[in-house]
């Protein structure tokens, strides 16, 4: 499973820059077809909302990849003892 | 923590706490309900889609500001505690419901109403940031590890119950205001839309009282007595790998697909039975309040089952649901108010026109309503309003058509089962969230920590569904249903990576 996990956190990195390009190309080609402020604003929000979204998501990838969910706390008990380590 | 924590008190502890909280629901939905109302009353009119989307867009500004209300009211919770916190934002969210209601109309004060409305509509969605997730937490916290599922199920059945509520008041305020319905919902339009946002005062007086005779949540007062709670919450939710890594988890592999599939159950589905079916605006409102009457106590059952086995496959096996049958049951919707197959009566068509004289002009406005009639007992009528023009050879480009079919009561109970079943699968992801969020995080960053992923896959998520699905439709306008291809994408991810990533813990001591 641990290898499962691994190797999809590839695709969550490659899924990210993705999301942020078919995003953008459809906000264009919206604006394009129909120009105004309310597409703008629309699609403004839409933008702004995803695209720190899709960034966490290659973040999540990343992650994937590096192992750090092969292993998550079993009980609350070791959430409460756990001592943050800084990134 | 530990299964040990007394239970006495749960029942005055989750009272007080699902009270607030319906409270809240209710205060963010009437706003959401009555958006058609609102834009009349607060955008200019010019353009009515223009002062729809322009509602729609404050409406998704409501559920975009929710994230950083988690944040701001999350470090707050973890701060300085949970009472005071949660304490907070009913407050503000009471306060800015009661305002909304106050503020004159477009026409009264121009362009400084929609202003005002915006800004208090961002305040509502800061205090709904900050209210669930110190709700939820305070719950968990008063209760014993292995019935987390159950008594935090209770604080998920107040965000359906707060849409109910805000259902039943809004439909009694339309009809009670005259003897006359068409008078009455004359009147409903031009003020009485103003009395579901007054009358919330009262009830968030009531919520604050019992509020302010809570105690702190035990796990925090041990915290807080030690010199353990945090210092700076946010760092350490966000700043920290371990905690972060946890943080996005909640957010891909839980809330973003819960998020779509409560709101494609419970507001898509309303606004697609009004908007792309035609039914009638009182039948789309009831049939969602009968299915939601129906399929509340499931949020506990779902909840309580995850107590015994896992949270994490009830969560996954709603979205699979969702996922498989969402396209089926949205075509059943819309076959059932279809008229195509349908006989007419045609002996008993009635074509009503009537025309009023446009202010300052020598111009009128036409209104034509033909009223269709079925041999299974459903009615159509189509309203067609455009303008006659004293001067020869001009004319209306494009007359203003609505249809509003009223189905029969066969038809109508069928699309009771039907959005019974999608809030089933509300029930079965968004039940055991709570528990499962909570045990997600240590107890002095939890606040801050749950709150976000909640937020984002609840707000942004969820929230922006009936938006993006509409939109959809405007693109891919020969496909009735081809707004689900949203929430289905995003439920499909999340239950990938929710089966992948998430463990299914179990409390061992379960059946104690």
């Amino acid at each position: 499973m641990n290898t499962i996990k691994k190797y999809a956190g590839l695709l969550w990195i490659i899924l990210g820059p993705l999301a942020i390009h078919y995003l953008l190309q459809t906000a264009k080609s919206e604006m394009a077809k129909k120009p105004g402020i309310d597409t703008q604003i629309q699609w403004g929000v839409f933008i702004t909302v995803f695209y720190p979204i899709a960034i966490g998501f290659i973040l999540f990838g990343l992650y994937a990849l590096e192992g750090n969910y092969d292993h998550l706390p079993e009980d609350s008990s070791q959430l409460d003892d756990y001592e943050a380590k800084p990134l | 923590m530990s299964n040990e924590i007394s239970t006495k008190g749960i029942w005055k502890v989750i009272g007080a706490s699902s009270l607030g909280t319906l409270i809240e629901w209710y205060d963010f939905y009437i706003f959401g309900s009555l958006a058609v109302v609102i834009a009349n009353q607060f955008f200019p009119k010019t353009n009515p889609t223009a002062a729809l989307l322009s509602t729609l867009a404050t409406f998704a500004a409501g559920f975009i500001v929710r994230p950083f209300g988690a944040l701001v009211f999350g470090r707050l919770g973890d701060l300085i505690g949970r009472k005071y916190t949660f304490l907070l934002t009913l407050v503000l969210m009471g306060l800015s419901t009661f305002l909304i209601g106050c503020i004159p109309n477009y026409d009264s004060i121009g362009f400084l109403a929609p202003i005002l409305v915006l800004i208090l509509r961002l305040i509502q969605g800061l205090a709904l940031g900050g209210e669930y997730g110190g709700a939820a937490t305070y719950v968990a916290e008063h209760a014993p590890a292995n019935r987390r599922g159950y008594f935090t199920s209770w604080i998920q059945t107040t965000a359906t119950l707060g849409l109910f509520i805000s259902l039943g008041v809004i439909l009694l305020t339309r009809h009670l205001l005259d003897a006359d319905q068409a008078k009455s919902i004359a009147k409903f339009n031009d003020w009485g839309w103003r009395i579901p946002f007054l009358i919330s005062i009262v009830l968030v007086i009531v919520s604050i009282y019992i509020r302010l005779k809570m105690k702190e949540s035990p796990m925090y007062a041990k915290l807080k007595s030690e010199g353990k709670t945090s210092i700076n919450p946010l760092k350490e939710s966000f700043g920290h790998k371990a905690n972060l890594k946890m943080v996005l988890l909640a957010l891909f592999g839980a809330t973003m697909g819960q998020g779509v599939v409560w709101y494609t159950g419970q507001f898509y589905a309303q606004s697609f039975i009004e908007n792309v079916c035609k039914v009638d605006f009182d039948q789309s409102r009831t049939i969602l309040i009968w299915a939601i009457l129906f399929a509340t106590p499931f949020f506990v059952v779902f909840a309580s089952l995850s107590d015994k086995i896992g949270r994490k496959w009830i969560m996954i096996a709603g979205m699979l649901l969702a996922v498989l049958s969402y396209n089926f049951l949205f075509t059943q919707l819309y076959n059932i108010a279809d008229v195509k197959d349908r006989i007419e009566i045609t002996a008993m068509k009635e074509i009503k026109t009537t025309t009023a004289v446009i202010k300052n002009s020598n111009d009128t406005l036409r209104k034509v309503a033909v009223k269709t009639f079925y041999e299974d007992g459903m009615s159509m009528t189509q309203t067609k309003i455009d303008t006659a023009y004293s001067t020869s050879g001009k004319t209306t480009l494009k007359p203003t058509v609505t249809i509003s079919k009223t189905i029969n009561s066969s038809d109508y109970w069928k699309m009771v089962a039907i959005v019974f079943i999608l809030i089933l699968y509300v029930t079965m992801v968004y039940g055991p969230i709570a528990a499962f969020l909570v045990e997600l995080f240590p107890t002095k960053i939890r606040y801050t920590s749950m709150s976000l992923p909640y937020h984002i896959g609840n707000g942004v998520f969820g929230g922006l569904t009936p938006f993006i699905a509409t939109l959809l439709t405007t693109i891919y306008t020969d496909n009735k249903i081809v707004g689900l291809m949203y929430p289905i994408i995003i439920a499909t991810l999340c239950m990938i990576i929710g089966a992948i990533y998430i463990s299914n813990k179990v409390n061992k001591e379960v059946n104690a």
